[in-house]
C-alpha cells in the first residue's frame, strides 16, 4: 500500500513540477526580491539600507495618501453598486419563465471581452470635452455648457467608475448565475406556498444562499480595484501625467519605478504596502462572510 | 388572485425592463464604436449616430499612421503561444494537486492561492530586472514566461476537476493506461468545456494585457495592439474614426472567439462553482 502511494506522489509530482518552477521563478523569487528592495533606497544601480525607511516616507508622501484614498473612493463606490447589479441581473436571467435569455446572457457579459485599454479609450472618446455625451446632453438641455468630464476631478472619477462598471458588472454576474444554479429549486417552491413574495425571497433565499459567490467575487474585485492601472492611464492620464484625483497607487508605482527618477527600493515598499492592505481587507472579508465558506 | 396575477406581471415588466436596460447599455458603445468607424472625426465628436462612408479613407490613414497590421501579428503570436502553453502547465498542475492528495503539496496550493493576493504591481520590478538579465526584453518569451502559470486558472481546473469520478481514473488504472495517458485520453477529452472557458479567459488576458507589454517591449517593431491603441489615444492630436477602427480591429477577434466558444464557455465557467 505504501509502496503504491510512493509510486502516485511521484507522479503528482511530475504533474505539478512545471507550474512549481515557474512559480517559484516568477512568483516567489520576485516577491522575496521585492520585499528586499522595499528595504533599500535606490538611486540607479546605487542601494542603500534604509529599514524602515521607505514606509515611513510613505505616510508623509502626500501623492501615496492621495493615490491611497482615490483607489479607496473607487473601491467603496464601484465595487457595492457593481455587485448589487449584476446579483440582480443575475436573478432575473435565471429566472424560468425569461425568454430570449441567451441574448441578454450574452449581451451584458460582452463588454468584458474588450480590453480595458479599448473601453477605456472608447470611454475617453464619448466623455471628450466635444464628445458624444456633451453632444447629447446639450441636445436635450439638460446642460447648457459641455462639461470637462475627463480634467475635472469629481467628474474624472465619475466616468472611470462607469468605465468599470460597464466593463466588470457582466463579468460578476456570470458567477452569480453559476452559483444561482445551484440552489436547489424546492426552496423557492417552499416559499412560495408560503405565499412569500419575489422580494421576500431574493432576501431571504437568494442572498443567503450565494453567500460564498458574494465573498468570492468581493475579494477579486478588491483585488482587482486595488491594482486599478490601466483604466485611469487610458482615461485621465494625458503625456505620462495622470489628473491627481484619479491616480491609483499602481500608476504610483509605475510612475515612481519608469517615470520619475526612478526608484525601485520606495516603489517595491509602496507595492508592499498594498499586499498588506490586500491582505487586510481580505482577512476581514471572510471574517465578516462567517463560517459559511469552507472552499 | 388579482393581485397575484397582477403582481406576476408586474415582476415580468421590471424584469424585462431592468435587463433591457442592461443589453441597451451594454451594446451601445460596441454599436457607437462601428457606426463611429464609418464617419470623420469631427462628425463623430458632433455625436452623429448615422453610418457614413469614410471607413475607406479612416482605414487608409490607420495603416498609414500607425503599424496595426505588424501589431495584430504580435499579438496574435503572443495570444496564442501563450494560450496553449498556460493551458497544458496549468491543467497538468491542478491534476496533480486535486488527484494526488498530500499534505505537502496542499501547502504548495495555498501559496498559489496566497498569490492572487499579490498585485501585479509588487512583482513588476523584480521581474523587469530579471527579464533584462535574461535579455528578453523586447521579446515574446519575456511577456509569456511569467504569466505561464497563473493562480487563477490553476484554481480553475482544480475547481472542475473535483467533478472527475476517481473510478474512471481507477478502472483506467487496472487497463493498465499510465497516468499522463489518463489525463490526455479520458481527463482531457471529458473535460472539454472546462479547457475552453480557461482557453477564452487566458487568450482575453493576454490578448488585452497592456502594463506588462507596456514595459517589456519597447520597440515599435513588437508592440501589441493595446500598445498601439493607447499611443494612438494619447497623441496630441487624435483622429476618432481612426481610433475606433483601431479598437475594433483590437475587439473582434476576441468578440468572434467568444461567440464562437459561448455555449463551452458558459459550461466551463457554471462548472467552476460546485
Amino acid at each position: 500500500m505504501l509502496n503504491s502511494r510512493n509510486k502516485y506522489d511521484k507522479y503528482a509530482w511530475q504533474f505539478i513540477i512545471v507550474s512549481l518552477i515557474i512559480f517559484i521563478i516568477f512568483m516567489v523569487f520576485p516577491a522575496i526580491n521585492s520585499f528586499y528592495l522595499s528595504l533599500h533606497s535606490t538611486r540607479g544601480i546605487v542601494k542603500t539600507f534604509t529599514g524602515l525607511g521607505n514606509f515611513k516616507r510613505m505616510l508623509s508622501d502626500r501623492m501615496f495618501i492621495q493615490a491611497l484614498k482615490n483607489t479607496f473612493i473607487f473601491l467603496i463606490v464601484q465595487v457595492p453598486i457593481m455587485l448589487t447589479l449584476a446579483m440582480l441581473l443575475a436573478t432575473c436571467l435565471n429566472s424560468k419563465k425569461l425568454k430570449y435569455k441567451s441574448f441578454y446572457r450574452t449581451a451584458i457579459f460582452l463588454p468584458c471581452v474588450t480590453s480595458l485599454v479599448a473601453c477605456s479609450v472608447l470611454f475617453k472618446m464619448m466623455f471628450s470635452n466635444e464628445g458624444l455625451m456633451n453632444s447629447l446632453l446639450i441636445g436635450i438641455n439638460m446642460i447648457k455648457e459641455p462639461i470637462v468630464w475627463l480634467s475635472h476631478p469629481f467628474w474624472a472619477r465619475v466616468v472611470i467608475i462607469i468605465t468599470l462598471l460597464w466593463r466588470w458588472t457582466g463579468y460578476n454576474m456570470i458567477f452569480f448565475l453559476a452559483g444561482l444554479q445551484n440552489i436547489s429549486p424546492s426552496l423557492y417552491e417552499a416559499a412560495e406556498i408560503d405565499g412569500a413574495t419575489k422580494l421576500e425571497q431574493f432576501f431571504y433565499i437568494t442572498v443567503p444562499q450565494l453567500k460564498p459567490i458574494i465573498l468570492f467575487t468581493t475579494v477579486m474585485s478588491t483585488i482587482g480595484t486595488l491594482q486599478l492601472f490601466d483604466e485611469p492611464m487610458n482615461l485621465t492620464t494625458t503625456n505620462g501625467v495622470p489628473l491627481t484625483e484619479t491616480m491609483t497607487i499602481s500608476q504610483y508605482i509605475y510612475l515612481n519605478s519608469f517615470v520619475y527618477s526612478p526608484n525601485f527600493g520606495y516603489a517595491a515598499s509602496i507595492s508592499y504596502a498594498v499586499v498588506a492592505i490586500i491582505a487586510l481587507l481580505a482577512i476581514v472579508q471572510f471574517k465578516v462572510a462567517g463560517d459559511k465558506y469552507d472552499n | 388572485m388579482i393581485t397575484r396575477k397582477s403582481q406576476n406581471l408586474i415582476n415580468s415588466i421590471l424584469m424585462y425592463g431592468f435587463l433591457s436596460i442592461g443589453a441597451i447599455l451594454s451594446l451601445f458603445p460596441f454599436i457607437w464604436m462601428l457606426i463611429s468607424s464609418t464617419n470623420r472625426a469631427v462628425d463623430i465628436t458632433a455625436g452623429r449616430l448615422l453610418p457614413g462612408l469614410e471607413f475607406f479613407n479612416n482605414l487608409k490613414n490607420l495603416l498609414n499612421d500607425t503599424n496595426i497590421i505588424r501589431a495584430f501579428f504580435n499579438t496574435t503570436k503572443i495570444t496564442l503561444i501563450a494560450t496553449i502553453f498556460t493551458l497544458l502547465i496549468s491543467s497538468l498542475g491542478a491534476y496533480g494537486f486535486e488527484k494526488y492528495s498530500s499534505k505537502n503539496r496542499e501547502i504548495i496550493y495555498k501559496f498559489f492561492l496566497l498569490s492572487m493576493m499579490v498585485p501585479f504591481a509588487a512583482l513588476m520590478i523584480p521581474l523587469f530586472t530579471m527579464i533584462v538579465k535574461m535579455g528578453l526584453i523586447d521579446n515574446y518569451w519575456g511577456i509569456i514566461l511569467p504569466l505561464l502559470a497563473p493562480a487563477f486558472i490553476v484554481f480553475f481546473f482544480r475547481q472542475n476537476f473535483k467533478s472527475i469520478p476517481s473510478e474512471i481514473i481507477e478502472a483506467a488504472r487496472i487497463d493498465g493506461a499510465g497516468e499522463f495517458t489518463i489525463f490526455f485520453r479520458i481527463v482531457f477529452p471529458a473535460m472539454k468545456s472546462s479547457f475552453s472557458a480557461a482557453a477564452i479567459i487566458v487568450f482575453m488576458t493576454h490578448w488585452n494585457n497592456f502594463l506588462w507589454p507596456l514595459i517589456v517591449l519597447q520597440s515599435d517593431k513588437t508592440k501589441t495592439l493595446t500598445l498601439v491603441i493607447s499611443s494612438l489615444s494619447s497623441a496630441y492630436f487624435i483622429d476618432y474614426g481612426v481610433l475606433m477602427l483601431g479598437i475594433i480591429i483590437a475587439t473582434l477577434p476576441v468578440i468572434i472567439i467568444f461567440l464562437t466558444m459561448q455555449k463551452q464557455f458558459v459550461e466551463g465557467m457554471l462548472g467552476s462553482s460546485k
